[in-house]
Order: structure tokens, then sequence, then C-alpha cells
């Protein structure tokens, strides 16, 4: 078992709280992992990608190599095009549709969604507007965590289990509102919900 | 961070090991805490920053009263551990690459005095530049000073290797180098703990003149220090951390220091037919070089930073060729290695990928919405047409983004607290009138010297402090000038009519143009607190920092 994911957004998007969950799933399965993340100057909303690598087997590289990505997920559209080259020709592309326009040139979003449309692994989520339905936009990334549980090596459990752990301290409440964005972003999929 | 328990069927291992998922940085932070580690002390830098940060945050560290410390330089804390290490204790200094310029005075001098608690080094490479100036290599460094260099090739190594490096540096009476990259530095792995090696005591010297570099004894101590070359050489000879595995192919050999290995590894599952020598401990081996020079047709060196093996190993004049690497071109010049770089310098196939496609826009970092930085760059952008262009100096911070668009109010940024002096050399030169920009943090870093010798001249330099009461690039930690920028610059001699404090608000925008506008045209230094906490920080931060800062604005 070999899982290479890498994970995409902008700055202050969540994409560390998404690795966080693979990574402790990972650890509690008795797999290995290696995960490459940004930190610094690039998390001021700018472009940052988190790369994540599960295996039964020893993890040599930090970085996944161009052309053996399982799985892109990205938490902004145009973000998930930025890491094509990294896509394994299986691999599946897994964003959410909404846009973070922080920048003037930012480009039509029919044009990227064209773009991600014309591979046959893609799912496109509103999970901001699902998020939004659980409790807040917020957990958007959480949302994304349930669109790609399927493809994970873990059981759903074990990946819940882990959600509610990491969000513990901030009371039962959020615990829920996130177990539920996890719940619609896995429910978008099987409902072939996709845009 | 999460953890769980591993039980063992061993019974002759009596030690119940502890699995957890450790960041580069955070592996060489327990690593430490777990090697007897009694005082850690550095400066924010990314990628290093966050090995402070664990020691501050672990419980195991309070429960062993490991002091913390967040020095005002890289230079104080390297001092700071030398002062610890002179008293018997294990310390650890910690910096990104660059800061081991600021620092550099202590280290080759420590080097020479030695030391008596183990001290370890620990300096973050930054390949590829991803959040510096340059990507200079530390190894350099190292072999400058004379010292042992160890290099970990993953998270596993960063935390073995630190009781190692302790017991090397105690042995050999020497500080050693720890040298990490962004990637491993910002990299999360498995990571299994092992058993705590106690504290030392506070260990009173009863001869320190080796710590008095007077040239009598300093030139002793430079002859010991040579002397000891041989035994840190034996040593990197017989080290663990260095491998030689003999392969099937002989046609290739591949040197690989530090991560570069996972990269080779990767290509080859781990089951590589060539020659490969693995290094993680310096000096460079010789002996082991000398085999794969002797065994091998050909020498690949996969090194991340600078051609530091390949150079010291290349026929200078370069009429055998037996060596390859970045020098050569099989490897680019610049930038951080990665598998795909390594498969071509290999000469595997790479695979055939897709673009990112041309509509991708870049995104790069820019100031948060609401930051008090935004406010200031507006405000002098209204003024420069009139005090004329390209003469805004400036600093490295979060401020440094004033270089881009939309605000393009800033000329320069060399290193840490150039902006002053350069706006003062400028001013020397006739560029009247001279503006100088500078983060607080960065003010007391390396600013107030700065400051000073302009204050002595009497130069014609505004200097702005824009002032968020953290250092906050690298995560707002706290700063040393929270609260004292006021009487720092009166005691530095800065007229007090010429220090003034401004808000940087949309609705203080007209008069804070105005008090800048009188203060350039001051002919002497003025200075200007521009102060308005961060907006990242937590509400429990900003009110701590508005506490602080209880001068009235000038208003």
């Amino acid at each position: 078992m070999k899982k290479d994911i890498i994970i995409a957004g902008v700055g202050g998007q969540g994409i560390l709280t998404i690795s966080a969950i693979l990574d402790m799933a990972a650890l509690q399965s008795g797999y290995n992992v290696k995960q490459s993340e940004v930190h610094g100057m690039s998390q001021r909303g700018g472009a940052v990608q988190s790369h994540v690598r599960i295996s039964d087997r020893p993890v040599y590289s930090d970085l996944v190599p161009k052309g053996k990505a399982d799985i892109i997920l990205s938490v902004e559209p145009m973000e998930l095009l930025r890491y094509l080259p990294y896509l394994h020709p299986e691999g599946y592309l897994v964003t959410d549709i909404n846009p973070f326009k922080n920048i003037a040139n930012y480009p039509d979003e029919k044009l990227v969604q064209a773009e991600i449309a014309k591979f046959n692994h893609h799912r496109m989520i509103d999970a901001r507007g699902l998020a939004k339905k659980a409790g807040n936009f917020r957990a958007a990334n959480i949302v994304m965590v349930g669109a790609i549980s399927d493809l994970l090596p873990f059981e759903e459990g074990l990946l819940k289990k882990v959600i509610a752990d990491l969000f513990k301290r901030k009371g039962e409440r959020i615990v829920q509102m996130n177990l539920d964005a996890f719940d619609l972003g896995k429910k978008a999929v099987i409902e072939n919900m996709t845009v | 961070m999460a953890f769980f328990f591993i039980s063992l069927s061993n019974n002759d291992l009596k030690i119940r090991l502890m699995q957890k998922i450790l960041l580069g940085n955070e592996a060489i932070a327990q690593g430490a805490i777990d090697a007897g580690l009694s005082g850690a002390y550095g400066y924010p830098g990314t990628p290093s920053t966050e090995i402070i940060e664990y020691i501050f945050k672990s419980k195991e560290a309070k429960q062993r009263n490991v002091k913390a410390h967040w020095a005002t330089n890289e230079k104080v804390a390297m001092e700071e551990a030398l002062g610890m290490s002179y008293a018997g204790k294990r310390a650890i200094v910690t910096m990104k690459h660059v800061g081991l310029n600021v620092a550099a005075d202590a280290f080759i001098n420590m080097a020479i005095s030695g030391i008596n608690g183990g001290l370890v080094v620990v300096v973050a490479d930054d390949p590829s530049q991803h959040s510096s100036q340059n990507e200079q290599d530390s190894r350099f460094y190292g072999k400058f000073a004379m010292l042992p260099i160890f290099e970990p090739s993953n998270q596993q190594e960063a935390y073995d290797m630190m009781t190692d490096a302790f017991a090397l540096s105690e042995k050999m009476q020497l500080p050693v180098l720890f040298r990490s990259v962004t990637r491993l530095s910002h990299s999360r792995a498995n990571v299994t703990t092992s058993e705590k090696v106690a504290q030392n005591n506070l260990q009173i010297l009863s001869d320190t003149k080796r710590f008095a570099l007077i040239p009598s004894f300093a030139k002793k101590q430079y002859r010991n220090l040579i002397d000891k070359q041989k035994a840190l050489a034996d040593l990197a000879e017989s080290s663990k951390w260095n491998r030689y595995h003999e392969g099937t192919n002989t046609s290739l050999g591949i040197i690989a220091s530090g991560i570069a290995i996972n990269y080779l590894y990767e290509n080859f599952d781990g089951k590589v037919p060539f020659d490969v020598l693995k290094v993680s401990h310096y000096p460079l081996p010789k002996e082991k070089v000398r085999k794969m020079f002797d065994r091998v047709d050909k020498i690949l060196v996969l090194e991340d930073g600078y051609p530091f093996i390949e150079e010291m190993i290349s026929d200078y004049l370069g009429r055998e060729q037996k060596v390859t690497g970045r020098l050569t071109g099989a490897i680019p010049r610049t930038g951080e290695l990665n598998p795909n770089i390594v498969a071509v310098a290999l000469g595997l196939e790479e695979h055939i990928a897709e673009e990112m496609p041309a509509i991708v826009a870049g995104r790069p970092p820019q100031l948060c919405p609401g930051c008090g930085h935004i406010d200031l760059y507006e405000e002098l952008n209204e003024l420069i047409p009139e005090i004329g262009e390209k003469r805004v100096f400036s600093d490295i911070g979060c401020y440094s983004l004033g270089v881009l668009e939309p605000y393009n109010s800033i000329d320069t940024l060399i290193d840490m607290g150039a902006s002053i002096p350069m706006a003062k050399g400028a001013a020397d030169a006739g560029l009247q009138p001279a503006i100088a920009v500078i983060g607080d943090s960065t003010f007391t870093h390396s600013g107030m010297t700065g400051l000073l010798s302009a204050v002595w001249d009497n130069s014609p330099v505004t200097v702005i402090i824009s002032d968020n009461s953290a250092v906050a690039m690298t995560g707002a930690q706290p700063s040393a000038a929270m609260g004292r920028l006021y009487d720092i610059a009166k005691g530095l001699g800065v007229d007090e009519n010429h220090i003034k404090i401004i808000i940087p608000l949309k609705k203080y925008h007209d008069k804070n143009v105005e008090i800048i506008r009188d203060e350039v045209n001051y002919q002497g230094v003025s200075l200007i607190i521009a102060q308005r906490p961060c907006v990242t920080m937590s509400n429990e931060k900003k009110d701590l920092a508005r506490k602080f800062n209880t001068f009235e604005p000038s208003y």
C-alpha cells in the first residue's frame, strides 16, 4: 500500500489541518508517513502545498515525485491546476470549486473548471457551501477530507476519531460540526453531486 | 503531534519506545531534550523557528527545567549558549543559515576556546531560497571553523544524532555544527524516541584561561584545534552515520549527503545497484571516498546546497572529470534537489508528467488584510512624489513585501538591520532625504548600532520603525522591542523633539503624512514609531502589546 497525496490551497485555508488528519490516521494505522509542508513567508496569502506520503513500506523522499501523486486535493480550483505535473496518469483530482481571488489576474472560472474536467478522475465539490450547511464555511477543508475518504487506506471510523480528537479542545459543538462536514463531503461524492 | 505506544516483543529492550509524528525541527528539539539539554537559545528564522517553539511548549522540557529563550539576535543566542556550556551544561543554539553570518564571530572563536558542557549549533539552510536572500551552505562555516558537522538524512536521524552530537562535543571539547535544510526541518515523519540522558550539573572550571582569548592563550588554543583535526577525521571515518554500500555495478558510484540519499533511494526503491557512500558526519571520510575512487568508473555527488563535497574531491583542472554533480551540470547549479532531478542525473527515464496549464496565475505572498504595514506604505507613497524616488531603505520582515505591487514603497532589503546604515551612507553621498523602514524586532536585532552611528554623525535620515509588537513573519513570536522603542531611541541620542509615535490607521492618514513630511525635512536623525499590533495575533497578545505601548501618539 502506498498513497502519495498533494494538498494545495492558499495560506490560511487549512491545508495543514488536512495534512495533520492524514498523518495521525496513518500513524494510528501503523503506516509510515512523510509529510512536507510550507512555513514562513508563503503562508501569508500565497500558494501553499503539502506533500503527504503514506505507505506500509519505508518512505524515502519527503517530496512526491512528479507524475506519482495518487490524489491532488485542493481547497481552491486554480491551485489544483498548479500541481498537475505531480499527477499520476491514474490519479484523482479533487477540489473545492469556490475560487479564492486575492490576486488581480485570476483566470476565468469557467476555463479553470474546463481544465479540470479534461481529466476522467476528477471531483469538483462545493465544499464551502456544504461546510456552511454543516455550520461554518471554515470547515470546507474537512468537507474535502470526506470527499477523498473512499480513496484513503483508512477506515471511516478512524478518520472520524482523528477529526474528533483534533477538535476536542474546541468543544462538542465544533467536533459535531466538523464530523457533519466530513459526512457531507463523503455524501457529495457518493451521490455524484459533483458540479 | 500525535503519539501511541508500541509494545515490543523483544524483552532485551527494557525501555518502552514511543513513536510520534514529528516535524524535522521537532525531532531535533525532542532529540536535544532527551540528550540532557539544559538550555536552548535562538532567534526566529524560517526554516529553523519550530525548534525553540517546541521546547517552549514541551512538558518534558518544563519538568527538566530546560531554559528556552528567544535572544535578541543569533550572535547573542550563541553567546548565551556558550555561557551555559561554560558552566558545564548542555545547550543548543538555533538559527537559519543567514543567522550564522550574524553569529559567525562567536562561532569561529568558540572553536578556538572550545567548550565545557556539550554545545550543538543547529543551523537550518534554505536551498531554493523559499524564505531567504540566498542559499548559502553552512557546511562551509563548519569547515572554516574546523568543527565536526552532523547532517541528518531524515527525522529519525535528526532525533538520534542529537545524543551523539552532544557526546562528541564533550569528548572533543568542541562545538558541533548540526545542519538541517528546509525539506527536513519542515517535513513530518514517524520518529521513535528513546531513553533520556541525564542533564549535567553545574560545573565551575578550575582553569578558565582557554576561554580568555588574548593572543598568548589563543595561539595555544588554535594549535590545540589544529591538533584535534586528526581525531575528528578518525571519528568521522568510523562514524555509524557514514555508510559505504558496495553495489553490483561499478560503472558509477554515488556520494549522497544529508537528505539527498532519500531521493536516490526513491529512484531505486531502496535497492541501488551502484556503490553508495552516505555522508552525514564530517570531516568528509577520506578512506571511504578513496575506496569509491578505487572501485568505480565515475562518481556522482548528490548534495542539497552548494557543491561542498564535489568541490573538495573534484580534479581542480577538470582533466579527469571522474566526479560529476552541480559543478559539471549533471545537477542544476542552484535550487534544492528532488526525486526528479536525481532521476535525470542518474539517466533514468523521467515519467511523462502533465504540464501546468497556462491560465494558472502566480500567487505570491502578500500582506494580510488589515495589516498596519499597508497603511504606513500608503502614507509613505503619498509623500514619494515630493520627497523623490528610490530612497526608501528597508529591511527583513513581513514589511519586505512592500517592495512588491501594489505598494512599491521600499527600494532595498539586504540583511537584518541594513536599512539605517544604508540610508546614512546614501545621505552621506548626497541622496537626501533618505528614509529607513525597519520592523521592531529587526531594530532590536541589528538596527540599534546603525541608529547610534547615524546619531553620532548627525546624519539627515528618517528612521521609521513599523512596530507590530511581534516577530510577525515567523509566527508572531514575542519581540524584545515591545514597549522599549521610545526609550531606546532617546537613550541612543535621538532628539526627543524628533521622536514621533503614529498609529497607522486610515483615520489618521492625513496626520501621519504630515508628521512623516515634517521629520523627513528635518536635517538630523528623526525617528517615527508606527505602532499597531500585528493583525494575526490573538486578542490576548494584542492587549498585552497595547499595555506595553504606553506612549501617546504625537497628534
